[in-house]
């Protein structure tokens, strides 16, 4: 137990701290490589909650291909040192109030909880959470929201073909 | 396993410094990644809680959260692209005209 809490408290500090760096620097490029750091730190602890399969797909579709499109968008556009004009005098201070106000109820909530409390000491089944299991439950229960997710996909494909095509003249 | 509480409090700060983010930011690429990040805290209480109640449902919604995630991001960069093209850029505060 002290090891596991060792070792949380350490990937938490790493996730809070590259979540804050990504919020701060100034450089496009260098929020989206924290924001990389942090989706590891969160695929680390998807391990450690018993859910290999969802970790390695965080990997390969948040780090592996969502980041890479951001990255190269920022390259494309050459918009690292964006925003540096004009601002609203009272937003950040709002923003940050605003944030204080969310953190504190939704701390709240959560003190109040009472029964999530009590480590979980009952053991998962056995291959719990592998890709076995997950694409068992997938496509049995969850058959007609994955069909759905598909043409999802291939709405969002043609959809950003159209939006980014040049009309011809 | 540690109590759900750890992960709940963590994926609550993750949450909150998202907000923060598309609240003070005004680049519309890290305003965007700090909605990655909002959904990332919500996929590690989910997995938390399927964890918590050794039920896969949880993992399985994760899955589908990402899936919306992806195209998400092709679309909104998408957008992002042609707004730079037609403004010659990106900050939120420019994009206040309907026409392009």
């Amino acid at each position: 137990m002290t090891f596991q809490l060792f070792l949380f408290s350490v990937l938490a500090f790493v996730a809070i701290v590259s979540a804050l760096g990504m919020l701060i620097s100034r450089n496009a490029v260098y929020s989206a490589l924290f924001l990389v750091l942090n989706f590891a730190t969160v695929a680390i602890f998807f391990l450690v909650l018993n859910a290999p399969f969802i970790a390695i797909a965080q990997i390969s579709v948040y780090t592996g291909a969502i980041m890479v499109l951001f990255l190269f968008v920022i390259m494309l556009l050459g918009a690292e040192r964006s925003g540096a004009g004009e601002t609203i005098r009272w937003q950040l201070p709002l923003a940050i109030i605003l944030a204080i106000v969310l953190l504190l109820e939704a701390g709240y909530l959560l003190m109040n909880q009472k029964g999530l409390l009590s480590a979980v000491t009952t053991q998962p089944p056995v291959n719990f959470g592998s890709p076995g299991q997950v694409g068992a439950i997938l496509f049995k229960d969850y058959l007609l929201p994955f069909e759905i997710t598909s043409v999802l996909l291939l709405v969002a494909m043609v959809g950003s073909i159209v939006l980014t095509i040049k009309a011809k003249r | 396993m540690l109590p759900v509480n750890y992960y709940l409090a963590l994926a609550i700060v993750l949450f909150v410094i998202g907000a923060l983010g598309v609240l003070v930011r005004r680049n519309a690429i890290i305003v965007f990644m700090s909605v990655e990040l909002m959904l990332n805290a919500a996929n590690l209480a989910f997995v938390a809680f399927a964890r918590f109640w050794q039920s896969l449902n949880g993992q399985i919604f994760v899955f589908f959260i990402m899936t919306v995630s992806a195209a998400e991001v092709a679309i909104g960069l998408a957008l992002i692209v042609t707004i730079f093209r037609t403004k010659d850029s990106i900050d939120v505060d420019q994009i206040n005209t309907l026409k392009g």
